[in-house]
């Protein structure tokens, strides 16, 4: 298992530095001029020029990209053009909102689209079946940052139940995980059905049904275990939607997280800001799909196996 | 698989009745078949924006400003009211429809065209460019799609060839890999080898015998790809960094209607529910064909 961990965690560093590559060169060609928008708008040439000297804006392309990625390796993101401190710092001090959002968000996701998974496949064909499967669709099809919106016109404006801005109080929480949550509940809903309709095919299931177990037991103890191993790999590949899902939500509830730190940072064109928070991000996006992936290889005694 | 060697054979004839046997079974499935009509409706709604919506002075227009007439409640004139200069909002719903449809197509057509490329060389040339392909594909698919769009979006100035960069790029990876997995089943087929036995070029390989049978899951992937697409334009434009306003845009016009949701629910409303119906529709369609494509997933 150690084996496995440590060989996934070295297939990341390539991929990290892939995610390093892309983010810098995409800021490398980007249209407008940090040093002109570091200096303003109304500073002479000459005091850009020594910006951009200084800055190290005028070397090749490979010695700036060095640069940034020995930067990045010291956890050093360069400084925010906006507040002028330490875009890591500024980040970090963030990213326990975002990472609660979003861990809320799995749960209500997980909370609510496995057990109608189950339901809906242990009833296939019935109406709640095809209710589900209706709803499930539309859960998928519904814009998360128009759900936001809708959800605060019924339970903000028109019943005044619930707050609709800020993230402090357990009731401020309600409004946003729930709107990212229910997309990734009706996909972890339609994963958690099909995979349970292929494991209740299986011979062992006929089997114990066969030697008489009740229902129940069939379902939780035979099928659950092995229809769920699928699921771990979606809620994992969710948790990149939910990310992205927090960044539009953040910005609709007014929350102080990552996400509407760098949608003001696009307005402010501050580029260190952008690079920084696409880059954590991505790297927590890794991490949390290698837990994923060593919880799938921990259950699936298939996977885990191999590794011994 | 023994339908498939009689492809060679009889390429033509077995392609139309296979294209047929997909229908047939698509037909049988009032979701596919209502998603299809919603699409169709969407598509004529978007070509005769005009017709329907006309903006010439006369009529209440997408364009045209009229402060007299500013947040009107839906009412008889402005079915789903005005917004804050007063435009009609059904005439921008209307035209909005134009917009993102356009968006789709061409981010569709591009991720898609991109993506079979890459797919395809990975899967069947294997080795070095398989490695590299793929793993460039990883990198890709570890940053979350929102945020690799709004980097490629910031990065630009904003407008329809930002969106279609930002958006076709982070759906690339769905297509690589999808054409990548059914390339390397296709490939130790039969009829390959026996393509490679007659002389057959690589390329002409590719282009006769490994594509066209890789077609369905693409096809597949290319309907819900196009939800994906207009979902995404609507978000970027939504966060300030897709297409710009004054362009009636259903994302840009959320992001408007956003500043005056306490008073005047009409202005996010319509605009959201026309997304939604869309994507919903696509979805609808995407399953019912990925079931008729293949019976055997159906359960």
């Amino acid at each position: 298992m150690h084996k496995y961990i440590l060989r996934r965690l070295l297939m990341m560093v390539p991929v990290l530095i892939g995610v390093t590559f892309v983010i810098f060169t995409l800021t490398y060609i980007t249209e407008g001029d940090p040093a002109r928008m570091l200096a303003g708008i109304q500073a002479p040439e000459e005091q850009v020029e020594q910006l951009r000297e200084q800055l190290g804006l005028n070397d090749p392309f490979a010695v700036q990209y060095f640069r940034y990625i020995t930067n990045v390796a010291r956890l050093d993101f360069g400084t925010s053009f906006a507040t002028g401190r330490p875009v890591f710092d500024e980040i970090i001090s963030r990213f326990p909102t975002t990472m609660h959002l979003t861990a809320m968000s799995i749960i209500i996701a997980v909370l609510i689209g496995v057990p109608l998974g189950i339901l809906s496949a242990t009833k296939q064909y019935s109406v709640f079946d095809g209710a589900a499967t209706f709803v499930g669709l539309m859960g998928i099809s519904i814009p998360n940052f128009w759900l936001s919106l809708m959800l605060i016109l019924l339970f903000g404006v028109q019943l005044g139940w619930l707050p609709t801005s800020g993230f402090d109080t357990p009731s401020q929480w309600i409004l946003p995980s729930f709107s990212i949550g229910i997309s990734s509940a009706a996909i972890i809903m339609r994963m958690t059905r099909s995979s349970m309709l292929e494991v209740l095919r299986q011979d062992y299931i006929r089997t114990a049904k066969a030697k008489g177990q009740k229902g129940s037991v069939i379902i939780f103890r035979h099928a659950l275990k092995n229809a769920l191993i699928p699921v771990i790999t979606i809620v994992g590949l969710e948790i990149g939607v939910l990310l992205g899902g927090a960044i539009l939500t953040e910005n609709i509830f007014s929350i102080a997280g990552i996400g509407r730190f760098m949608v003001d940072a696009i307005a402010r064109r501050d580029y260190p800001v952008i690079q920084g928070g696409v880059l954590l991000l991505a790297l927590t996006f890794s991490l949390v799909n290698l837990i994923v992936d060593v919880i799938y290889a921990y259950v699936d005694p298939r996977i885990r196996s191999q590794y011994k | 698989m023994g339908d498939v060697t009689v492809n060679v054979n009889n390429e033509s004839k077995k392609k139309r009745s296979q294209l047929h046997d997909v229908w047939r079974r698509f037909r049988k499935s009032p979701i596919a078949m209502t998603g299809l009509c919603v699409v169709v409706f969407m598509v004529l709604v978007a070509l005769f924006a005009d017709v329907i919506a006309p903006s010439d002075g006369r009529n209440p227009g997408y364009d045209i400003h009229n402060l007299g007439n500013r947040f009107q409640a839906p009412n008889a004139e402005h079915i789903m009211g005005t917004d804050e200069f007063g435009r009609d909002i059904f005439a921008r719903v209307v035209h909005g429809s134009r917009v993102s449809l356009l968006v789709g197509f061409i981010v569709v057509t591009f991720s898609m065209t991109l993506g079979v490329i890459v797919g395809a060389i990975a899967g069947f040339f294997g080795k070095v460019a398989e490695n590299i392909l793929m793993r460039f594909i990883d990198v890709l698919l570890s940053i979350p799609p929102i945020l690799l769009a709004i980097s490629i979006a910031a990065a630009m100035r904003p407008g329809m060839m930002s969106i279609v960069l930002a958006v076709g790029i982070g759906a690339l990876p769905l297509y690589a890999r999808v054409m990548r997995a059914s390339v390397l089943t296709v490939k130790e087929q039969e009829f390959i080898e026996a393509a490679y036995s007659i002389g057959a070029s690589k390329f002409r390989i590719i282009r006769k015998h490994v594509l066209p049978n890789c077609i369905a899951p693409i096809i597949v992937q290319a309907t819900m790809g196009l939800a994906y697409a207009i979902l995404w334009a609507a978000a970027l434009s939504f966060l300030g960094i897709g297409i710009q306003p004054p362009t009636p845009e259903w994302g840009a016009m959320l992001s408007e209607g956003r500043m005056y949701i306490r008073d005047h629910w009409h202005m996010v409303m319509f605009p959201g529910m026309a997304i939604a119906i869309m994507i919903f529709a696509l979805n609808m369609m995407g399953d019912g064909l990925r079931d008729a494509f293949d019976p055997r997933l159906k359960k």
